[in-house]
């Protein structure tokens, strides 16, 4: 149980600490960087508390595609001419009442959550499952999300989807004189089409291409 | 002293399972390459020891004493992490790898997603050594073969599903005795085939080498690299091109289940069986090298998208309504 205790406070002091440097941090890369720590570090919480499919989802999902999109978008922007400008420029100043907002409404809705949970633990119990111990976690996972919940699944399934199509359509342009090859023109293109075989005369050669 | 004994044997385990595979990993360069020669009718690394097997134990001497140089504008951290990231990762997914009934160094429920989520992070190393180097080429190719790796994690992601299907579990150990009556690698073969292709293009081997096309970006992100750090790259590499073979030889081939169960091949121990799987996949890996001109950006894009994704999908329904038609479906 100690063992337990420790690779617990080990986990949660990297996944907090990270989640400062993510904030604090000048350089965005690096900003990026402390965050896929963020996620890993809360996948190995997950995995300590048993539910190790949704811990070794997080890191696929996650760390695996999103963070590597988030590293691609900031790798591409022009790091060096924005170094934390946010607090010192006139300009910028106005993002911070929106963060103080937007940080206050989390703080409250954590403080209802956690509350709910201390004072009125029968209303969570009322809409959650028991975990067994004969199936595993997987198992159990999918006879819930594809039994009770899967019209909800399935909700979910399509408006990721839709937001996938709106995302093609709105960056998807049309352009003028691009040249495409033609794969299927590529692959059947035969020997006797490629090359011609030609008597060159002498002192007159020959005229191709016209 | 129980907990000393404990960690004292798991480390004992690890270093058993560890030394192996990286003895492995130099073995196989030299196969590599070997094989590499012979279909090109040349006598490939042959000088070094008998055969030249200890070709790489002479390049890894070579690659130690050479100096360590650090570009003055490189981000230094990153810089040094990249290459120990990609040796790590490419490493620790060993330890779910089964090379028998029960021997297994950590026999999880999840152990073929653990082994997706490590090779899906397996991309970092290359990110971050190409923008470490803050240099044109490897930033070109950590591009490149960051989105290259992401595409064909996807069709890999949906193959391993269909096998996922006809097991019932996501433990390695499962999914290997699941095949004792028929290799997946019958029912499946067309996704045999599209895993040996993605998984090609998921180590960056030759014909998708195009993260390290040396005629057009140098070297790709191991073009700022010197001396160790770039051997741990090349090591890396090749201990993820040995994991994605037994990971093919586990999921289609039987693991280390003899392929006939008959008097003269039960003998001979699981392992045997499991590491002949691997070297023939390897042998593939490396006739492919030698044989196929690498492919275009574009035309690699659009295998991967438009014709490995879609066919895996559709197997995955084919698969999916057989057996419940038929009423095979595993259960728990």
């Amino acid at each position: 149980m100690i063992s337990h205790a420790i690779f617990f406070y080990i986990f949660s002091i990297i996944a907090i600490i990270s989640a400062i440097m993510v904030t604090v941090s000048k350089n965005t890369v690096h900003s990026v960087f402390f965050l896929i720590l963020d996620f890993i570090s809360i996948s190995c919480l997950f995995i300590m508390i048993g539910a190790e499919f949704l811990g070794m989802i997080m890191l696929i999902v996650y760390v695996g595609a999103v963070a590597v999109l988030f590293l691609f978008v900031v790798m591409m922007l022009n790091v060096a001419q924005q170094k934390n400008q946010w607090f010192v420029s006139k300009e910028n100043s106005s993002h911070i009442p929106v963060g103080l907002i937007i940080s206050a409404i989390i703080f409250f809705e954590l403080i209802i959550v956690i509350g709910g949970w201390k004072y009125r633990p029968e209303l969570f119990n009322a809409n959650s499952s028991q975990i067994t111990n004969e199936v595993s976690n997987t198992h159990s996972l999918g006879q819930i999300l594809y039994t009770d919940y899967i019209h909800i699944f399935q909700i979910s399934g399509m408006i990721l989807l839709i937001a996938m199509i709106g995302a093609i359509v709105l960056t998807f342009r049309q352009r003028e004189g691009v040249k495409t090859q033609s794969y299927l023109k590529q692959i059947s293109r035969e020997r006797s089409e490629g090359v011609e075989v030609l008597e060159v005369p002498s002192n007159r050669g020959v005229k191709i291409d016209d | 002293m129980d907990t000393f004994n404990l960690i004292f044997n798991e480390v004992y385990k690890i270093l058993f399972l560890l030394i192996p595979v990286l003895v492995s990993v130099a073995m196989i360069v030299w196969l590599d390459r070997r094989v590499w020669a012979f279909v090109q009718k040349r006598q490939g690394p042959n000088v070094v020891g008998p055969f030249g097997l200890l070709q790489s134990l002479a390049d890894a001497l070579k690659y130690i004493f050479k100096e360590i140089i650090i570009p003055a504008s490189s981000n230094k951290i990153i810089f040094i992490l990249a290459p120990i990231i990609t040796m790590t990762l490419a490493l620790i997914a060993w330890a779910v790898i089964p090379f028998g009934e029960n021997q297994v160094l950590a026999n999880i429920n999840v152990g073929i997603l653990y082994i997706f989520a490590v090779s899906s992070l397996g991309v970092y190393g290359i990110i971050m050594g190409g923008w470490a180097s803050n240099s044109k080429y490897p930033f070109l190719g950590a591009i490149r073969s960051a989105a290259q790796m992401v595409s064909y994690e996807v069709s890999i992601g949906i193959i391993i599903i269909n096998v996922l299907l006809c097991v019932g579990s996501l433990n390695l150990s499962d999914i290997v005795m699941a095949q004792q009556n028929m290799w997946f690698v019958i029912p499946l073969f067309p996704m045999f085939v599209i895993f040996f292709i993605s998984s090609l293009a998921e180590t960056n081997r030759p014909p998708f080498d195009l993260p390290e096309a040396e005629a057009e970006l140098v070297a790709g992100y191991q073009t700022e690299y010197s001396g160790m750090m770039y051997a741990m790259f090349w090591l890396g590499e090749y201990a993820n091109i040995l994991l994605m073979c037994a990971l093919g030889s586990i999921l289609f081939l039987g693991g280390w289940l003899s392929p006939i169960d008959l008097y003269p091949f039960n003998l001979i121990p699981g392992v045997f069986w499991l590491i002949f799987k691997i070297l023939f996949l390897f042998i593939l890996f490396a006739l492919v090298k030698a044989v196929v001109p690498r492919y275009r950006y574009d035309q690699l894009m659009r295998l991967g998208w438009k014709i490995f994704l879609p066919l895996s999908l559709t197997y995955v329904i084919l698969t999916a309504s057989y057996l419940f038609y038929f009423n095979l479906l595993p259960t728990i």
